[in-house]
């Protein structure tokens, strides 16, 4: 079953979530023993590629190679639905759809144009186990792949180490979240599922955020479930 | 009227009642950030004036927090005075504006508490006046215009986290709460989302459109330079998806003047 497994996915994905006890205490911390780990070398940050699987390397070309990776998934994925949409879907549906493909195919595009030399490849996508002709199947993975996306932004963003990078990060996560609501709202409509406690800790208020190798299965190996060309982060944290 | 576009239909008004509260208004707006300190409770206008205590023109981390904290104070205020008004939250809706309330509730706590932890003080709540001043007369009563402030809030909520984002990474203490920062900043997107579709508006914001609220919360939406390349040249993208596609900060003094209308000397 198609839509069983990618339910399962995005279950994983939300039960394998970052600890927000843990997280609240470091907080409380004052921030000092959870200081920016990563220094720059520019000239060894880039992405590397061995047995078939691209490193995004390490610093900020590393973050954003990861996030250029995630975009290209994104991308790739809204562009397949839109080629085939299923059928029955609602104007308001194809809007959103079609929308959405134009705002990751912009932060793909954008990505690419920004890290220019330093720029993972092209990766070739694997939506074997997504069913296109299913609703249920192209929304789940859509609100599984959007609130991944947020919670990647959300939890690179305190190793980025250049303030316009973090700025960046911030222009393009607010608009997966968006992102997220809508089709969160098309699957659950009027119900508070746009921002649900599933996602959002109902107690401190704080949507999701993790590191691209944290908890399991880890946004790495959740992308590489729909990537031919596998991906690793095997320098960021 | 056509409530969908109240501010739009305030500004029609003919009346000189209302065409005096429009000027109140644009007044207010206009003033600049000077008068609005001025009507800014003491903490935060501190935080605006008093930069002696800081080594650089970047504010630190608590002060970027009571930044924060005042803006949740609103939201939160905000949404609570809505759930109390009876007949104003249609039920086929309470169970969204619910779950925003209880998130603008939990992120003052959670501010709070960050700030206090920090060795830092937090700033009072201050007395909010949601009509600013009679413009909105109607906001605990007429649903629409209510959301009309709702969405005004939220997407300037987004736009004032992702402002700071960078002055908290400047901040070396900052650490873990440029995290805690960015996990808000994408739950007041996922909030500006819900309440624009609500109003029978896209979820994200294209080019400048207002919608009828303020110009001054969607100022610089338009822009498609990121990171030093004009997005429009290096995607086939058409530029209104491309605005849609980056979010745009605002700085403090631009929120302030936004904000400052709802706050009460």
């Amino acid at each position: 079953m198609k839509e069983t497994n990618d339910e399962g996915t995005v279950q994983k994905i939300l039960t394998a979530q970052f600890n927000r006890k843990t997280f609240l205490k470091y907080s409380a911390i004052a921030g000092s023993t959870m200081a920016i780990g990563l220094e720059a070398c520019h000239k060894d940050d880039n992405p590397s590629m061995s047995n078939g699987t691209v490193d995004v390397g390490s610093g900020d070309t590393g973050i954003l190679n990861f996030a250029y990776a995630l975009e290209q998934l994104e991308a790739a994925f809204y562009i397949q639905v839109n080629a085939s949409m299923y059928s029955g879907a609602t104007n308001e549906e194809k809007q959103i759809l079609a929308d959405i493909m134009n705002h990751e195919i912009a932060h793909r595009d954008f990505f690419k144009a920004a890290l220019g030399s330093s720029a993972i490849m092209q990766l070739q996508v694997d939506f074997s186990k997504i069913d296109f002709t299913s609703r249920a199947s192209v929304l789940g993975t859509a609100k599984a792949l959007e609130d991944t996306g947020v919670s990647a932004y959300n939890g690179a963003g305190q190793y980025i180490m250049k303030g316009d990078y973090l700025t960046l990060a911030g222009k393009i996560v607010s608009v997966e979240a968006r992102h997220a609501a809508a089709i969160r709202d098309l699957l659950n409509p009027k119900s508070a599922s746009f921002a649900g406690d599933d996602v959002v800790d109902p107690t401190t208020g704080l949507d999701f955020s993790r590191t691209p190798n944290a908890g399991s299965p880890s946004i790495v190996a959740t992308a590489n479930t729909f990537l031919k060309t596998k991906i690793s982060a095997t320098k960021l944290p | 009227m056509n409530t969908t576009k109240i501010f739009e239909a305030l500004a029609n008004e003919k009346n000189e009642t209302d065409l005096s509260r429009r000027d109140a208004l644009n007044k207010t707006l206009k003033l600049g950030l000077k008068a609005v300190i001025a009507a800014i409770p003491l903490g935060l206008s501190s935080i605006m004036s008093n930069r002696a205590f800081a080594q650089t023109s970047t504010p630190g981390v608590v002060d970027i927090l009571n930044y924060a904290l005042t803006l949740e104070y609103l939201e939160s205020e905000f949404y609570q005075m809505g759930l109390a008004s009876p007949g104003l939250v249609p039920s086929s809706d309470m169970n969204i504006i619910a779950q925003i309330s209880k998130h603008e509730d939990a992120h003052v706590a959670l501010l709070k508490s960050t700030i206090a932890s920090l060795q830092g003080t937090p700033v009072n709540k201050p007395n909010f006046d949601f009509t600013a001043g009679g413009t909105f007369a109607d906001v605990f009563i007429n649903y629409q215009t209510f959301l009309a402030l709702s969405n005004a809030f939220e997407d300037t909520g987004v736009r004032a986290y992702k402002g700071q984002a960078a002055n908290l990474l400047a901040d070396k203490a900052a650490g873990a709460v440029i995290t805690a920062a960015l996990d808000i900043h994408s739950v007041e997107a996922r909030h500006a989302s819900e309440i624009r579709r609500l109003r029978g508006f896209k979820g994200w914001i294209t080019q400048t459109q207002a919608n009828g609220l303020p110009a001054a919360i969607y100022a610089g939406e338009d822009n498609t330079m990121q990171g030093g390349k004009d997005v429009k040249t290096v995607t086939a993208v058409p530029a209104d998806a491309i605005t849609e596609a980056f979010d745009e900060p605002l700085s403090m003094a631009q929120v302030l003047a936004i904000a400052g209308p709802f706050i009460k000397a």
